[in-house]
């Protein structure tokens, strides 16, 4: 797989075009754009489906075939660049369920999870989320770390989720596996992990009213004296 | 010491971790070291009947590959045999691999959907290949330990200790998944015999518990549990050991709801036949699973007034 892509990178030399379908229609691209510059080559402008365009956000989940292969892809189209006979489309938008919680009141329980988003037990363990990951994350051990209660497991799975929805497209059990690890990992920061002793005592400092006479200063501030106060700010190593 | 791949599940880390605690550390006692494996998701929870429903089978069948990719990975030496505490893993485990090895078509087709996982993070890189032999951990004892060895290594006997075992129906039926006889099992006795406990005859041993009604109708369970429990405690009953998760779970919490139907039904622990293994080995406490706020009848002042805690 890794050298066949290798190989067909080599034969796109610069100058050189690619054939690509936008929703069935042939464009002649340069080679070397990503999915969603060579979309704008052709003349599509995006209002949704397109973010940070650095891989980030996850707002530009797309999916696409090659011609001679049965399998259908997913990736964020910002980052991966066109090959020759890619078949594309933009997905604007993943309609999604997410459940309603007031963080400060839940606990992390071995149900919590199973409580706001029941149809994780349908899970079948087909893996098609995984599949779809552009992140490469293993969504369906998270999704079964999650059926189990287990929120450190899920809340680390995921970490590196940027919530682009494909694999909440592709479950065929219809479960929302990113808002699921949304909550595992925010029960996770809450009541998991250590609390870090620094910020607690900076609030305290803040709470007190330690920077009070500061903040009022700059709000009194010109744009000017704040440009200035900018400039000679302390920076640290 | 022996190694053998080990199917967790999910009841055991959670509300029945009373069972594997104690499980795993009897296990080392009796020179069996249970691995878990590095990877596993859900059983299944119920196999599915439907010969064209094969997706179901696809969360069973990729434990029992990642059993053999403990073998290829050397995490364990030729050991193909995976055990399990919980009595829905060990059904649902054994059933999808009786399925899919009674016909080579299914197994192909499930095959054929994992092809090119291997593709994808963590994808699993062969299908199954069909040599995996559940267990039940009830099977390891009887069949790999045997009695004998139960018997040399009891140091405090459960001496004067009324036990009436429990079975459910996971373990015993279907005949071709049953571990024993479906209408009158044994094993769990001559354990408790090995143990020096009193064994009393329960009539109810392989009735249903009411299972997953449970969750949403509670008075079906609370009858069963009433009929389950009161013929083991006429009997003289003073624990009732179990083998299931569920079982447990409904013999026990349900205790509550059936006190309300029936007043005359006496408060009895419910315990895992490995927690009394446990005690009568006399292991460290913290391997007997009773502190660990899982119980909903208590059973430590049982356990104090027979001098066993």
């Amino acid at each position: 797989m890794a050298e066949t892509k290798q190989e067909e990178k080599e034969e796109q030399k610069e100058g050189e075009t690619v054939r690509i379908y936008i929703m069935g229609r042939e464009y002649k691209v340069p080679a070397g754009l990503t999915i969603m510059k060579a979309m704008e080559y052709a003349g599509y402008r995006f209002i949704r489906g397109c973010g940070c365009r650095g891989g980030f956000c996850g707002a530009c989940a797309t999916v696409y075939r090659k011609k001679g292969d049965y399998k259908l892809r997913m990736d964020l189209a910002c980052q991966k660049v066109v090959e020759d006979g890619m078949y594309l489309v933009q997905l604007p938008f993943t309609p999604a369920e997410k459940a309603i919680y007031n963080l400060s009141e839940l606990q992390p329980t071995t149900n919590v999870l199973l409580e706001y988003y029941p149809e994780i037990a349908k899970c079948v363990s087909c893996n098609t989320c995984t599949k779809a990951c552009p992140q490469d994350l293993e969504v369906m051990d998270f999704v079964q770390a999650a059926i189990r209660g287990d929120i450190e497991q899920v809340a680390k799975l995921s970490f590196d989720c940027i919530m682009c929805g494909l694999c909440a497209m592709r479950c065929p059990a219809e479960i929302v596996p990113y808002n699921v690890a949304l909550l595992a990992r925010r029960l996770y920061g809450r009541n998991m992990l250590p609390r870090a002793k620094h910020v607690e005592e900076r609030i305290k400092e803040i709470e007190e009213g330690k920077f009070d006479k500061e903040i009022e200063r700059f709000v009194k501030m010109s744009l000017e004296e704040l440009k200035e106060e900018y400039r000679k700010r302390e920076i640290e190593e | 010491m022996m190694r053998i791949p080990y199917y967790p599940g999910c009841a055991v880390q959670t509300t029945a971790r009373n069972y594997a605690v104690s499980g795993i550390a009897v296990a080392k006692k009796l020179g069996i070291e249970l691995v878990e494996l590095p990877k596993w998701n859900c059983c299944g929870v119920f196999p599915s009947l439907a010969t064209d429903d094969l997706m179901r089978h696809l969360a069973p069948i990729r434990n029992l590959i990642h059993v053999q990719e403990m073998n290829e990975n050397g995490i364990v030496e030729n050991e193909y045999r995976v055990v399990t505490f919980c009595s829905m893993c060990y059904h649902t485990l054994k059933e999808a691999n009786m399925f899919l090895k009674a016909d080579e078509e299914r197994l192909e087709k499930i095959n054929t959907f994992l092809e090119r996982e291997k593709e994808y993070a963590g994808g699993i890189k062969e299908g199954y290949k069909g040599g995996v032999e559940v267990l039940d951990f009830l099977e390891v004892l009887r069949d790999i330990v045997g009695y004998e060895k139960i018997r040399e290594n009891v140091k405090k006997p459960l001496k004067g200790l009324k036990v009436a075992p429990y079975y459910g129906c996971l373990v015993l039926r279907p005949r071709e998944i049953g571990i024993d006889d479906p209408e009158s099992p044994t094993v769990m006795e001559k354990i408790l015999e090995a143990l020096g406990a009193e064994v009393v005859n329960n009539p109810n041993k392989s009735q249903c518990c009411g299972s997953y009604h449970t969750v949403d109708r509670k008075e079906i369970v609370a009858k069963l549990t009433y009929d389950n429990l009161i013929y083991p405690i006429r009997n003289g009953a003073e624990v009732i050991t179990t083998c299931c998760p569920l079982c447990t779970f409904n013999l026990d919490f349900r205790q509550k709801e059936a006190r309300k139907i029936h007043k005359d039904l006496k408060e009895i622990p419910i315990m895992y036949y490995t927690q009394l293994m446990a005690i009568a080995f006399g292991l460290e406490r913290e391997y007997y699973g009773v502190d660990l706020g899982l119980h909903y009848v208590d059973p430590k002042p049982l356990l104090k007034a027979k001098n066993l805690y």
